[in-house]
């Protein structure tokens, strides 16, 4: 059967990523389709009518949102290279943590970024609290899914690239080699593994547009 | 080999029901505990060390977090009983969207009978605009699952025990918006697995009258 698989993304999206990595991971053909958020598509508010976001997965005329969703759906539909144990207890574990780094991690590493001094100071310690989580899931693995790359790598995933950005553009060390060694670990072997490496977006629009998210949201706040 | 099953819950929680409704739709046996979250149990900061919440599902001494997650893993180890997600791959996307979509509810109605003045009328409308889509997503299906009562319908069904006292403190009427859906919940609580597991609206109701009074809501 012929398969038509498109992927609506945008070109910064760190949840978009997820399903890049995933399908390249399973050897999946598919078209790619870059929206611009300023400007959506009328397909990406057809396909996605609920929340109006990237990524949208199209399989065969059908849309599915929210990537973790999508995630679920791509190891369900192609066996090869499964992205999540077969051990039901396992499989809870890893939609935990999955749903741990987008409900927690992403927001108090957020909190960090948008804010200065005294502000910025007690920001990290609910962030590092919850990085150590995940440096504790780390022992004894290579990566979250064990020997190779699973679910819970690429919900994380985002961190290897991310982190380093924000870390550079606010001039302070958030993943810290001495107090996480594991996560620093992880970072450089998920960030320079072969499928990886080659998708992440433009560092230097990276660059840009987080420090003008950064400074916008400052300015905001002082008002 | 015996299977040992705990929950640690609140009776009040919506989200401990849904494991509750899942269990019961599997016919599972298992021992109840009540969390008082003021005083948190050893038990609970042990097997919930992340978020110390509940519900927290143990099973032969090994501890399941996040009542959807939970739900899926009653549903994948108890498969041949009672299934609540479907077997077709997309059928299964939809129901975990939507089940997400369902986590909205829960902020949003903690907003209702915590805030006065234009915070409650933003979490009103929010909260009726949520439930409107879902209706829309029922449609005229008897269960969210189709023929059969799934998982969706576990992860709203829930909340259903918890309208009335939404509707008392927000000042509105489900029934008057969503129709389809009280119906819907009607429809559910003809289910034994529903109808033991939810709890009274009117005890909801008094849970919410002494959780506002704790703190501080006037």
């Amino acid at each position: 059967m012929g398969e038509e698989v498109k992927l609506f993304r945008t070109w910064s999206s760190p949840f978009a990523l997820r399903i890049v990595w995933a399908l390249r991971i399973k050897g999946i053909e598919y078209e790619t389709i870059f929206e611009d958020i300023s400007n959506k598509s009328p397909s990406l508010l057809q396909y996605n009518p609920v929340h109006r976001k990237v990524p949208v997965l199209l399989h065969n005329g059908r849309p599915i949102a929210e990537s973790l969703v999508i995630l679920e759906y791509i190891d369900e539909t192609w066996k090869q290279a499964p992205l999540l144990p077969v051990d039901p207890h396992e499989r809870a574990m890893a939609r935990f943590w999955a749903k741990f780094g987008d409900d927690k991690i992403l927001g108090s590493i957020w909190s960090v970024f948008i804010k200065q001094g005294k502000e910025q100071e007690e920001a990290m310690v609910p962030a590092m609290e919850n990085l150590k989580f995940l440096e504790g899931e780390l022992k004894g693995k290579k990566f979250f899914g064990g020997e190779t790359i699973g679910f819970v790598d690429l919900a994380l995933g985002w961190l290897a690239n991310l982190i380093g950005l924000l870390e550079e553009i606010v001039g302070l060390k958030v993943v810290d080699g001495e107090k996480l060694p594991l996560l620093s670990a992880w970072m450089q072997d998920f960030g320079d593994a072969p499928i990886i490496k080659d998708n992440w977006p433009a560092r230097d629009g990276m660059i840009l547009k987080f420090q003008a998210l950064r400074d916008a949201t400052i300015a905001a706040a002082s008002k | 080999m015996a299977e040992e099953i705990i929950l640690l819950d609140l009776w009040a929680s919506m989200l401990g029901m849904r494991v509750r409704v899942a269990l019961a739709e599997k016919g599972l046996k298992y021992e109840y505990r009540e969390q008082d979250l003021r005083d948190k149990s050893p038990l609970l900061l042990e097997m919930n060390p992340v978020h110390k919440k509940i519900p927290v599902l143990i099973h032969n001494g090994k501890p399941i977090c996040e009542s959807l997650i939970i739900v899926q893993y009653i549903d994948e180890v108890w498969y041949n009983k009672s299934p609540l997600l479907p077997s077709d791959p997309y059928k299964r996307a939809q129901a975990r969207f939507w089940a997400d979509y369902t986590d909205k509810l829960y902020e949003l109605g903690r907003q209702l009978w915590l805030t006065k003045g234009e915070e409650q009328e933003t979490a009103k409308k929010g909260f009726m605009e949520c439930l409107k889509l879902l209706e829309g997503e029922l449609g005229d299906k008897p269960y969210f699952g189709g023929e059969n009562f799934g998982f969706l319908d576990v992860a709203l069904v829930t909340f259903s025990c918890w309208f009335f006292a939404y509707e008392s403190f927000g000042n509105f009427s489900v029934e008057a918006e969503c129709p389809k859906l009280v119906a819907w919940s009607k429809r559910c609580m003809e289910k034994d697995s529903v109808s033991s597991s939810l709890e009274d609206p009117l005890k909801i109701h008094g849970f919410v009258i002494m959780m506002r009074k704790e703190l501080g809501v006037e």
